[in-house]
């Protein structure tokens, strides 16, 4: 019973990946982006702010934001390929096979975390344009930390696209959701000290404690114990993959 | 007798449209069996009950021994299917997608290179095997589905209007190569169309679908001989007038109008042409065109129908 089923989702993880390799010109884009974050507001808005307390300023402390938000747009997008699958009519070629629909959405997430892990190594690689330095220790250790987060915002990718019926619908979502959780997670600001309802809302997105334990790792500073960060972070993960294996048993009528 | 497929009064709604309409049919095994019908019939929705996309709103059916409702996925096991729309990814090679089937389908590692080759033979990919799908043309996407549904040796291979938007030399081979399958195999092909001609080349059996209902089942032989009937197609000036006076005649089973054309239904046919041109000549219209026709499942489906497939169809 279980054979099978690792097979199935091996087998959709390798689609995820070759499909993700294949599109060159988006690997492309997504590092350029984050690079322009980096340089134009790191150091934009960094000669304009005073950030004594770390090394390297304002622009070594957006870096382990950049990564979370690298992570977060691309495990989005990358979730998009459900619907585009849809379209296409290809996932009824999968949802029609003898596997179940936890195992298909297992699949689909590990290849979502793929790409959007190897978006996050490569950022790893140019810390240098922050003037951030990666000893191995670091570097081994954010990418452990990126696992969890890439798999929970995956979820959060196959989840969006489990209720989503077309790209306009997910174009919306994209507007409601990713954004504010990209702005809310301290990924440009420290979440420390700020007006008390936005303080909240920064506590209630998942991303903060992403970003706030690559912070911890990279910078050696952070605003959250990093044990809660990775607890959460953990946990968010989890029930993130749940719910969307839920949604795809849930829904499957409508998704064929 | 041993069914591939057994279906007990199976029904698909939605709201107060019926899609379904208390289906039942016997698909015999090794048979290759048509669901014949216009586009809306329901014969898409019908499929997909039977291979488990869609949960049917009452009754059952059984393929391959398995309830598509309980045993969900020994019934995916069992079969194979090529949608209606289709269903590649471009980004993907043809022998990607015979590779990613396999292993879908629980083919066994030691087997895959093997079937993938005999598939890859079969379909007459040749060099473009290895090419993304998307420089394929319409008629090899159509056999790598095919091929794909392959693969893992399903014992009923779906079909859902397999040959639709392809050209003329395209479907015939895509006919010989289920044809060839059928025998070569053992496996029982479903197919929906709305070809007649593609019907009745390739079925065994038919079941003409029309409002979600199945009205008539046979072999082609059978329907055609059960009509017992010639078509007379005929054109006139005065169309209505002609209608109206033919129906009085007796040996005019039916009448149905086409555009221009009137189609008659009659028994031997080629005594009553001068019949119709000197009884419309008695009554003072003109005949512009007369044809006789011996029967086709074109009729046959009329006759059930009341329509034509190209009056209803897209």
């Amino acid at each position: 019973m279980i054979m099978p089923e690792l097979e199935g989702i091996y087998t959709i993880w390798l689609r995820e990946a070759k499909r993700y390799i294949r599109a060159r010109s988006r690997i492309f884009t997504s590092v350029v982006t984050p690079l322009l974050w980096l340089i134009i507001f790191g150091y934009g808005l960094g000669s304009a702010l005073k950030f004594v307390t770390i090394t390297g300023g304002y622009k070594a402390f957006i870096f382990p934001g950049i990564i979370g938000q690298t992570i977060l747009f691309t495990a989005i997008f990358t979730g998009v390929s459900v619907i585009v699958d849809r379209q296409y009519g290809f996932l009824k070629e999968i949802m029609v096979a003898p596997i179940s629909r936890p195992s298909i959405v297992f699949g689909k997430a590990l290849g979502i975390s793929t790409a959007a892990l190897i978006q996050g190594v490569i950022l790893l690689f140019l810390s240098f344009v922050v003037g951030v330095t990666m000893t191995p220790v670091i570097f081994v250790l954010s990418f452990l930390l990126m696992i969890p987060i890439s798999v929970g915002l995956a979820g959060v990718g196959l989840l969006i696209a489990s209720v989503t019926d077309s790209l306009e619908g997910f174009n919306l979502i994209m507007s409601f959701v990713v954004l504010p959780m990209f702005l809310l997670s301290g990924a440009l600001f420290p979440v420390t000290g700020l007006p008390g309802l936005l303080q909240g809302a920064v506590y209630l997105d998942p991303l903060t404690y992403g970003v706030d334990a690559l912070r911890h790792i990279i910078l050696g500073y952070g605003a959250i114990p990093i044990y809660i960060d990775v607890i959460v972070i953990i946990v968010f993960a989890v029930v993130m993959i749940l719910a969307s294996a839920f949604m795809f048993s849930w829904r499957e009528q409508e998704l064929m | 007798m041993d069914y591939m497929v057994e279906t007990n009064d199976i029904s698909k709604s939605y709201g107060d449209f019926t899609a379904v309409d208390s289906v039942n049919l016997k698909i015999p095994r090794d048979s290759v069996f048509g669901v014949l019908g216009p586009n809306g019939a329901g014969k898409t929705t019908l499929i997909s009950m039977l291979c488990t996309i869609l949960r049917p709103t009452s009754g059952t059916a059984v393929v391959n021994g398995f309830d598509v409702a309980k045993n969900s996925k020994d019934v995916r096991a069992s079969i194979g299917i090529v949608f209606q729309s289709r269903a590649l990814d471009d980004m993907l090679t043809g022998r990607e997608h015979l590779q990613m089937h396999a292993s879908l389908y629980g083919v066994p590692s030691n087997l895959r290179k093997q079937r993938i080759e005999e598939v890859l033979d079969l379909i007459a990919l040749g060099d473009k095997a290895d090419e993304f799908t998307k420089t394929y043309s319409g008629g090899m996407k159509r056999r790598l589905e095919i091929g794909r549904g392959l693969i893992h040796h399903p014992k009923l291979l779906i079909l859902d209007e397999p040959t639709l938007g392809l050209d003329p030399q395209t479907r015939e081979n895509i006919w010989e190569y289920i044809s060839k399958l059928n025998k070569a195999e053992d496996i029982t092909v479903l197919l929906t169309t709305h070809y007649m001609d593609e019907a009745d080349k390739l079925c065994d059996r038919i079941a003409i679908m029309n409002h979600g209902q199945i009205i008539k089942e046979d072999s082609p032989l059978n329907l055609k001989r059960e009509l017992k009937a010639d078509t007379i197609i005929i054109q006139v000036d005065e169309q209505d007038r002609f209608i109206k006076e033919a129906e009085k005649l007796d040996f005019v089973k039916k009448i149905f109008v086409e555009d221009s054309e009137i189609k008659l239904m009659v028994e031997r046919g080629e005594n009553l042409i001068t019949t119709l041109v000197n009884f419309a000549n008695k009554n003072d219209i003109t005949v512009n065109s007369i044809e006789l026709t011996h029967p086709n499942l074109e009729d046959v489906f009329l006759n059930y129908t009341g329509t034509t497939i190209a009056d209803r169809g897209a």
